[in-house]
């Protein structure tokens, strides 16, 4: 049975036209862009084509701006780490947010052992922060704000240009990960006053383990890898030609499909949601109903677990991730969902249903059906539930 | 990552259910890590005669109390108070590290249901609901200490935080240690 694949953030399947720009790669000579001879040159070449597709996707204003790194979780480190490790003599006060991704909180978590301060603002039931508090937030001795565009696991966006407006005034560098919206909404470094931005590729259609990091001209920061001079001294290492290849064709995917796709997601969207709302009682969808990205459902299930719902749904050939505790292997309800209010228990039963353009209605038709199914079962052994029942039974 | 008989037992769980005029009732639950159990028995002549369960948890939980309670079923008493979360976990074939305390969860409820029964007989008054605490990392080595859940290394009391000095995972600071 065809998979039906609803884990899109877990990874995009990789797009024809991404496969034939590697391939492409893989089977011309594999010069280093560094080298002085002309195998260098072509790759070089590859490394320009690939910088200058991925600037105009944000629209940078230099592709110079754009350094290639191994993702997303390298770009937000390095923007994070090289801007304290930059700045420190200026101050060791760094702005979040309370949602960012654990790329994000377990950096500022590593360098408060070395006497770094975060102060970390709240988002509001629909998951959205406030910039007054970020202006708030902000004090003499600050040196980075860090604030998410979309968040992973509920699909709101932030007010990234008011927070930018803000942070330009106060002179701080404002670092914005931007993993899961780049290639799926349409992102532009310049409106949105970012001095930094984190991207990655396999969230639109490109290759895993390659993404990049703008760098606005004259943003002081660190270089997390030392070595070579590659990527114009930023980032240290020998190109990952191939993988950039990828990046710079889901790129330039991306611009050409943008309108399509959003489009298309927003359909699934509504479609699913309508569905969850009409076939399972007793669930929350979570995220902004409006400000968040097309392609991410959240749905917390009460009275059960989420794992138990993906091992089922995989039974039937359905691919879907969970954010409760158990699955993510940290034993922690997830801190998102705990910030716009979800109990511990709410949040063990929180599926993030993510899809593209491959995902038709009569897909989610037979997940919702599926689903139900499973949903049944699951509340059939689960003590909290009958609970509940009871309760409402005796009224 | 499951190995085929935690996959069988999620997939075909044992002995799921409430029983009428149970015997003995255990319930544990975990609000932080979500996990809730609960164990119901039937004794007779000293013998589990009968045993159901209900679970609010992820796979090996639920894998977990299948397989406790066709370990028990049919066993003295004095038989089942040896079972430990290790041997249900031995007889699972193994589960992942960061799944071991789903393994605690299931023996913990049956001695409770044990310990229920007995009271019972004895005409004590039902205790209160058990709750375990909350803790950031591993208590599995039934020692008391702190362990961390990533590498094992041992985690001073207070002051652990905000990584793991030996393996520079987070660590939680705040705890409170289960009873």
């Amino acid at each position: 049975m065809t998979v039906i694949n609803l884990d899109y953030l877990s990874a995009n399947p990789i797009a024809p036209s991404v496969q034939e720009a590697m391939i492409e790669v893989i089977r011309g000579n594999n010069g280093n862009p560094s080298s002085a001879h002309q195998l260098g040159d072509q790759a070089l070449a590859v490394l320009d084509k690939a910088r200058d597709s991925v600037a105009r996707l944000v629209n940078a204003a230099d592709p110079k701006e754009i350094v290639f790194t191994s993702g997303g979780t390298e770009s937000i480190n390095q923007a994070v780490k090289g801007v304290a490790w930059a700045k420190a003599d200026k101050g060791k006060h760094i702005v979040t947010s309370n949602i960012e991704h654990n790329a994000v909180l377990r950096t500022l978590r590593r360098l408060r052992m070395w006497d770094y301060q975060v102060t970390s603002v709240p988002v509001d039931a629909l998951g959205r922060v406030n910039p007054a508090d970020v202006a708030d937030a902000i004090r003499e001795d600050t040196i980075l704000v860090s604030i998410m565009h979309a968040n992973n696991e509920i699909g709101t966006i932030q007010p990234i240009k008011e927070i930018g407006e803000i942070v330009r005034e106060k002179k701080v560098i404002f670092h914005c990960d931007a993993v899961v919206s780049v290639g799926v909404v349409p992102v532009d470094v310049q409106d949105l006053k970012v001095d930094l931005l984190s991207f990655a590729a396999n969230q639109f259609y490109g290759p895993s383990g390659v993404g990049g990091l703008y760098i606005r001209r004259g943003t002081g920061l660190w270089p997390l890898l030392d070595g070579g001079v590659q990527e114009n001294n930023k980032r240290a290492g020998t190109e990952n030609l191939i993988g950039i290849a990828g990046l710079g064709a889901a790129a330039d995917l991306a611009m050409e499909r943008m309108e399509a796709r959003v489009a298309h997601n927003l359909k699934i969207k509504k479609h699913l949601v309508a569905g969850l709302n009409e076939k399972i009682p007793d669930i929350y969808i979570n995220g902004h109903p409006e400000l968040s990205v097309p392609n991410l459902v959240s749905v917390s299930i009460r009275y059960i677990e989420g794992e138990g719902v993906v091992l089922m749904l995989d039974e039937e050939s359905i691919a879907a991730a969970t954010r409760s505790a158990c699955a993510a292997g940290a034993l922690q309800a997830s801190h998102v969902l705990l910030s716009i209010g979800r109990d511990f228990a709410d949040a063990q039963g929180t599926l993030v249903l993510t899809f593209g353009e491959e995902i038709g209605e009569a897909d989610i038709d037979r997940t919702l059906e599926v689903l139900a199914e499973v949903v049944r079962t699951l509340r059939n052994m689960s003590p909290l539930y009958r609970k509940v029942m009871k309760e409402r039974a005796a009224g | 990552m499951y190995s085929d008989v935690v996959k069988d037992h999620f997939k075909n769980p044992r002995n799921v259910g409430e029983m009428e005029n149970a015997d003995g009732v255990g319930e544990v639950g975990n609000p932080v890590c979500g996990d809730m159990m609960k164990i119901q028995i039937k004794v007779k002549d000293d013998r589990i005669e009968d045993i159901k369960f209900l679970t609010f948890g992820c796979g090996a939980a639920i894998a977990v109390s299948s397989m406790l309670t066709e370990m028990v079923k049919g066993k003295t008493l004095e038989e089942a108070k040896k079972i430990r979360n290790k041997d249900v976990a031995a007889a699972l074939e193994g589960l992942p590290k960061n799944k071991l305390h789903c393994s605690n969860l299931g023996a913990d409820a049956l001695q409770i249901a044990i310990k229920d029964y007995e009271d019972r007989l004895a005409g004590k008054p039902k205790p209160e609901e058990t709750m375990r605490g909350k803790t950031g990392h591993d208590h599995t080595h039934d020692d008391g200490k702190c362990y961390c859940p990533y590498c094992d290394a041992e985690l001073p009391e207070k002051g652990a935080g905000p990584v793991c000095k030996n393996c520079g995972q987070p660590v939680e600071i705040e705890h409170e240690v289960p009873a």
